[in-house]
């Protein structure tokens, strides 16, 4: 498993561990509704995992994004910076929200994968 | 039925049908949004027209020769000279003058019709039973659905089903058939658009928003795109930008209380807090509800600080959001009097950090309102 996903609805992609991905979930973006705003990290900043690294806002409410995995900030992506409706068509691929560098990756390895992932939306 | 169960309107099969994304509201499960989203929902009921389900709204009769005198007791409007068939904004006050309600009251031939909020319609009925219950006739109708239909092209659709109901304009009422249906129809709305507030049986309900959702105008709309909507027409919504401790003058709704109820007017005073609120009118309130723009893109709201430039605390605000039509952060927020001044620039302190924003008139679309 490359991706693996946290019960607050975010994804990581650690293909790159040096430059893992992070984004929110198709579940997290249809519960937000119409994504008008989206508050990055700054790049070179360092995290543990649990803590706010950023925030979604719909329409109707603010969401945090909280660290997936402990880590430094490498990437974020301007382009959605630039659109945050990208959060809402495309929240796996170029609605990404920043990359991290992993700092442990027992941390990653105890995140719930594709199966268990889908278990919680479908119980939630 | 537990007491957590949600009561449902009408129309609840039609909104899951729909695909609706259903969420409480006032003890209500309510369509929050349709499969299109709010921004789009709201685009549509500024471009075209939307389809609201507002039957969660207490619909009251109040009859009897003292009614508009026994209303006047509990509202400082002018209800005595409401003309038949005319409907006039109000509120019910409190003995501090702060609002327990806010309300929509119609002149009909035999009584007159009054809507209010969702979450106020038990405390409404008890209020207006306590204290004018003995003057006249207090009759809730739970058989009643209240449709909204508002949008630029919402008088063409309903013309096409009832043409008679282009005689009406703004704030003005009358009995309509639609589609066979015995509906009672107000010109007036939510949205700031031009539209329609239709109430309607509710075994009939249904089968009045299927025919007006085929129009070829129409899409439904749900609660989110009514706040937006209804926050961009600067208009406030109860339990957020006016309650029991704001009063009309700090609320900025003195517009809504006649000349006639004021000092020196023939019927002035005689309601809840009538002197606190003519003390206001006399020498201005401490606080003043107000519009702000934001001038950078984070949306500020309900509960954010506003500050000045030395980080000294000048108000609250009370709702906002991003607006889709200006495309900025939009918010109603209560500032000092000394601050709630055209084009003034304040902060709203937003996850520790400040935003500025500018005190900014209302609405923040233009209401399109049809007078005739």
């Amino acid at each position: 498993m490359t991706t693996m996903y946290t019960p607050d609805h975010e994804w990581i992609n650690i293909e790159d561990h040096e430059a893992a991905t992070v984004g929110i979930t198709m579940h997290a973006q249809d519960a937000l509704g119409d994504v008008v705003f989206v508050d990055l990290p700054e790049v070179g900043r360092t995290f543990k995992k649990g803590e706010v690294a950023g925030v979604v806002e719909s329409v109707k409410a603010a969401a945090d994004i909280y660290m997936p995995v402990s880590g430094e900030i490498v990437e974020v992506n301007e382009g959605l910076r630039a659109d945050p409706s990208l959060a809402n068509s495309d929240p796996l691929g170029n609605g990404w929200f920043f990359k991290v560098h992993v700092s442990d990756m027992a941390e990653f390895e105890q995140l719930m994968d594709g199966p268990a992932y889908d278990v919680l939306v479908k119980n939630s | 039925m537990s007491a957590t169960e949600l009561l449902k309107t009408p129309l609840y099969a039609l909104h899951l049908e729909l695909g609706a994304k259903m969420v409480p509201f006032a003890g209500y499960d309510m369509p929050v949004n349709y499969p299109g989203g709010i921004i789009a929902e709201h685009r549509q009921c500024r471009e075209s027209a939307a389809l609201f389900d507002v039957s969660h709204m207490g619909q009251l009769r109040i009859t009897g020769d003292d009614a508009a005198r026994a209303l006047e007791s509990l509202a400082p409007v002018d209800v005595v000279d409401l003309a038949p068939g005319k409907q006039r904004y109000a509120f019910f006050t409190n003995s501090n003058g702060g609002i327990l309600d806010d309300l929509m009251i119609t002149r009909r031939e035999k009584d007159f019709l009054v809507v209010v909020n969702a979450a106020c319609k038990d405390a409404d009925t008890r209020h207006l039973m306590t204290h004018i219950g003995h003057r006249c006739t207090i009759i809730p109708m739970p058989d009643r659905a209240l449709l909204a239909l508002q949008g630029p092209k919402a008088a063409a659709v309903l013309t096409r089903v009832n043409a008679g109901v282009g005689q009406l304009t703004f704030m003005t009422g009358g009995h309509f058939d639609l589609a066979d249906i015995e509906c009672f129809v107000t010109r007036s709305g939510y949205t700031g658009e031009d539209g329609f507030e239709i109430s309607v049986p509710s075994e009939s309900a249904e089968e009045l928003a299927r025919v007006l959702l085929a129009q070829p105008e129409v899409k439904p709309a749900g609660l989110g795109a009514r706040d937006t909507l209804r926050l961009e027409a600067g208009l406030c919504l109860y339990g957020h930008d006016i309650n029991t401790t704001t009063t009309p003058v700090e609320a900025g709704l003195t517009w809504a209380i006649q000349k006639v109820r004021r000092p020196g007017g023939a019927r002035a005073g005689g309601y809840p807090g009538a002197s606190a609120i003519e003390s206001q009118l006399a020498s201005g309130a401490v606080v003043k509800r107000v519009g702000l723009l934001g001038l950078e893109r984070v949306p500020v709201r309900e509960g954010a600080k506003i500050v000045d430039s030395h980080g000294h605390a000048l108000g609250h605000v009370t709702s906002g959001t991003l607006s889709p039509t200006v495309n900025q952060p939009i918010a109603m927020a209560y500032l000092a009097a000394n601050h709630a001044l055209p084009s003034h620039e304040v902060y709203a302190e937003v996850r520790g950090k400040r935003q500025p924003m500018r005190v900014a008139p209302m609405p923040f679309a233009p209401h399109r309102y049809f007078r005739g």
